[in-house]
């Protein structure tokens, strides 16, 4: 997509293509630049090409076609072990027969650093992820949590300039998770690597990095910053996969002062953002964040469009209420609203009304069907 | 309610010891997992504990001296093995070698003794055969005296002292068992015949003699005593008794029936007891002294002769030593035999590593179908494969026609590839190698190939990260498929045998021979075993060197 022609990009992927069959494109004409220091996430389902990207970045792959640079160098004839970039695998990957001080050496030794320099590499490296106590051990006594610290400091003991990381945080529960998401982020901002990171966790790829690159299909959908893409995705996909997401079918009535009117399939008006539509007529697929919508009348403005809506279910989730709605046919419309004080809990069987800012609400490409 | 304050053993609910309670709750699960193996368990058992239990024994048991000589090892214990033994020595010799020869067990020691000294075989044949000749002497002197002793009743009622007279059935029980041993069985059922204790005192050595043959004829040939004649050597044992005055003496005051008989024998002149000129005569290398050195050394039930044999040592009588250079086999073989299987593991590792790692690598349907081809030779005989290559190896076999053809090798300089360890070598290496690409290939599965991948993008080059980060981690499928190769190898016995000729034979071959050929079972168990034990020091080796726990099938 539209994101070439900088020139002090660290990494670019100029059309690049991959295929393993000859038959089928697993990424399709591939454009991206990175700049220095930048912590850039590529999301997206399985088989969306986004590991592969990885792959031929780290060398593991080899493009079929385009070129991948690194500083401004093709690097598509490099092997892997001569482009210097650390990376930390789905399963960290560390070396069973070695203990994790080897581990960390290992990246030293092939490179014929002194020993002496040697220990006080290992030594920091493992400070920084606070594993320090742990050198001597062997990687099965650590638990999943410590691995991936030792997986990490492994691959940023050499000091390479960029640091690809393929799911490394999947098989850890959900709070370990979160811990290390915030440590690995700003380990890879004190130290100012550039890091391009996979996942298929979009709350991951929303909080770690500086921008998302939404994958499917074998191309980038979306590549912009977790609060744009959140609120702004530019087309139905990033838009359903990223967060949770309301959607309505239907055609634009009429597109005036940057709000289109949209006509729903039971007939209903809504406003809407039009993003991807162009012209009265057109089908779209609206999109409305379950947070934004709004169910006291006051909050809106007067001439809004609004939806009859019956409340279905209630669920008490702590931080939030979570509320089923049937909203013109649709049984699976959501809401959420913040557990305050004031805070008016639905009854099932109610019926109310429901409209939001019509800049909340985005008119999107309908679905190819 | 909580058990952390007794200080006792824990308690479960009911009171008894938790350690007690979690037994009976495992019992009945233990009991069904016994039982469950049970039947592979006694088929071991009984298939291979029991038979290399049996080995082990084998080598060193030698009660065959004993127990067919027993009178003459007695009398040989105070022997100082300078010069031939004396009188009294070939005295036992002949009851015992006559009994021996009646049982005809006597040619089985002649050939357990030949395994130590060469020549003993025949002397105990052909001796065995002049028992009788030299006891004919005496039965014909007393029955010249009174023909009553040719009477089996006058025998039988002499000896036992008459109806009422008090037996001595210590004696009786003794011979018993001693043809028993002789006979390596047991008999049932009670004697027919008890010597008498009286006329046991006067004459011991004829009733010796013939408590020995009631006992044989009652037992193995299965005759009534009372209607059989005595062997000659019942004769032979009356003169011995009567050539001592004191017998004299105490026949002329005895009342049972035959004393007459006995009384008028004592009165005559008997021909002299020289049973020392009489063995002589039947065979001169009695008078060999080393014969007899050999018969006191194995004369113990049990010996270290096998296994001194089995490295090439000897026993003589100035104690243990090595034997002359060109007796020596053995140490050689064993040599061999670990060299060649040495050589035969590290060939299986060079040509089956790169195919394992190929297996491993490739996707599993195309992997199972080159699996299949690692399989083929199981499902072809080891008798065709072997001769296989015999066809390609020999003279004018396939390989060496090539050669020629190709002008490498000159027609009249053919190579010789079969019957010596070059033969071997080869052969065996293609009949073990699944055995070494199955274990390589099952671990180098389990590595993921994300650790190549690391070690990559940490710098390392193609070569670096196979060796310091793959390799490490399939030593275990090396490991697994040298100690599987290397003790299959060490122990084979057809190939070897097939295209071994005389340089590539193992040390199996010889066990096989002296199994089968020299029938010297004790040598075959003692080389066996020795064979077992470098197996057993080798994998206690590995378990201190790499660790048997780094040894993995899959």
């Amino acid at each position: 997509m539209a994101d070439t022609g900088n020139n002090d990009a660290f990494v670019a992927f100029e059309r690049v293509q991959k295929s393993y069959d000859g038959e089928t494109l697993v990424v399709k004409d591939l454009n991206l630049t990175l700049p220095k220091g930048e912590f850039l996430t590529m999301l997206g389902p399985s088989g969306s090409g986004k590991t592969t990207c990885l792959m031929m970045l780290a060398g593991f792959e080899t493009a079929t076609h385009g070129e991948i640079k690194l500083d401004g160098v093709s690097i598509n004839n490099i092997p892997p072990h001569k482009r210097g970039i650390g990376m930390v695998f789905q399963n960290y990957a560390l070396f069973p027969h070695m203990t994790i001080a080897e581990n960390l050496s290992f990246p030293l030794e092939v490179r014929k650093i002194g020993k002496s320099d040697r220990e006080a590499k290992v030594k920091r490296a493992l400070e920084m992820v606070e594993m320090g106590a742990f050198g001597g051990r062997r990687p099965s006594q650590l638990s999943g949590g410590q691995q991936q610290r030792v997986a990490l400091a492994r691959a940023l003991v050499f000091e390479p300039e960029l640091v690809l990381m393929d799911e490394p945080l999947g098989a850890l529960d959900k709070q370990l998770r979160e811990k290390m998401q915030f440590e690995i982020t700003h380990l890879a901002h004190n130290l100012g690597i550039t890091t391009v990171y996979v996942t298929h966790d979009q709350t991951e790829a929303l909080t770690m990095s500086d921008r998302v690159a939404v994958f499917n299909d074998g191309r980038i959908q979306q590549i912009a910053p977790p609060d744009e893409l959140y609120e702004s995705p530019k087309n139905s996909f990033v838009a359903q996969f990223i967060g949770e997401n309301n959607t309505l079918e239907g055609r634009v009535k009429e597109i005036k002062n940057g709000i289109a009117v949209v006509q729903l399939d039971n007939g209903d008006l809504i406003d809407a953002k039009p993003v991807n539509v162009e012209k009265p007529g057109d089908r779209t697929l609206i999109s409305i964040r379950p947070e934004r919508v709004e169910f006291n009348r006051d909050r809106l403005k007067p001439d809004a469009h609004t939806l009859k809506a019956e409340v279905l279910e209630f669920i008490y989730m702590g931080d939030i209420f979570r509320t089923r709605l049937r909203v013109a046919g649709s049984d699976e419309f959501i809401i959420k609203t913040r557990n305050a004080p004031d805070q008016r809990r639905l009854q099932p069987g109610e019926q109310i009304e429901i409209g939001w800012l019509p800049e909340d609400c985005r008119a999107l490409d309908a679905p190819q069907v | 309610m909580s058990d952390s304050t007794h200080t006792g053993p824990m308690l479960a609910a009911d009171g008894t010891p938790l350690k007690r309670s979690l037994r009976r709750a495992l019992r009945a699960q233990k009991m069904r997992a016994l039982a469950l193996i049970a039947p592979l368990l006694i088929f071991v058992l009984l298939t291979f504990i029991a038979p290399i239990v049996d080995m082990l024994f084998r080598s060193v048991e030698n009660q065959i001296v004993g127990n067919t000589l027993p009178m003459t090892v007695e009398e040989l214990r105070d022997w100082d093995a300078t010069e031939v033994p004396d009188e009294q020595v070939f005295r036992a010799l002949f009851f015992d070698l006559f009994l021996a020869a009646e049982a005809k067990e006597h040619t089985k020691l002649g050939s357990r003794l030949n395994y130590e000294k060469s020549g003993i075989s025949s002397l105990f044949r052909t001796s065995g055969r002049d028992m009788n000749d030299i006891g004919e002497v005496f039965q014909d002197a007393l029955e010249e005296i009174d023909p009553a002793f040719e009477e089996a009743s006058t025998w039988v009622e002499m000896m036992s002292g008459g109806a009422r007279a008090e037996p001595n059935a210590r004696l009786m029980s003794n011979q018993i068992a001693r043809l028993e041993a002789l006979e390596a069985t047991t008999f049932s059922g009670d004697a027919e015949f008890l010597p008498g204790a009286a006329i046991s005192d006067i004459l011991p050595n004829t009733a010796r003699a013939y408590a020995a043959f009631a006992a044989f004829t009652q037992f193995v040939d299965g005759k009534s005593v009372t209607k059989e004649e005595p062997w000659e050597a019942v004769y032979a044992a009356l003169a011995l008794d009567l050539e001592d005055p004191a017998t004299k003496t105490a026949i002329a005051s005895y009342a049972g029936p035959g004393a007459d008989n006995l009384r008028q024998a004592a009165a005559a002149t008997l021909p002299p007891i020289a049973m020392r000129d009489a063995f002589f005569e039947s065979n001169k290398d009695w008078a060999n002294v080393t014969f007899w050195e050999t018969i006191k050394t194995y004369s113990p039930p049990y010996t270290t002769g096998y296994f001194l044999n089995a490295v090439d040592m000897e026993k003589t009588p100035q104690g243990i030593a090595l034997r002359s250079e060109d007796e020596r086999i053995y140490g050689i073989l064993f040599q061999r035999t670990m060299f060649m299987s040495l050589m035969i593991t590290f060939s299986c590792v060079a040509l089956g590593y790169p195919v394992a790692w190929i297996l491993a690598n490739l996707p599993t349907r195309t992997a199972n179908l080159l699996m299949i081809l690692v399989l083929l030779p199981f499902w072809t005989s080891l008798l065709v494969r072997t001769s296989a290559w015999k066809v390609m190896l020999q003279q004018q076999g396939v390989i060496n026609d090539v050669l020629v053809w190709l002008g490498l090798v000159a027609d009249e300089s053919r190579l010789v590839m079969i019957n010596n360890q070059f033969g071997t070598i080869v052969a065996m290496t293609h009949i073990l190698l699944p055995f070494m690409i199955l274990p390589m290939y099952s671990v180098m599965q389990t590595i993921p190939p994300s650790y190549l991948r690391a070690a990559k993008s940490l710098g390392a080059n193609n070569w670096t990260a196979f060796w310091r980060v793959y390799f490490p981690q399939s030593v275990p499928g090396i490991g697994a498929g040298s100690i599987l190769v290397f003790i299959l190898a060490i122990g084979y016995y057809i190939t070897p045998e097939i295209v071994g000729g005389t340089t590539g034979t193992f040390i199996s071959n010889r066990i096989a021979y002296h199994i089968s050929s020299s029938l010297n079972w004790g040598l075959a168990a003692a080389l066996g075993t020795i064979l077992l034990a470098v197996v057993l020091i080798l994998y206690w080796a590995y378990d201190k060197i790499v660790g048997i726990d780094n040894v993995k099938l899959g």
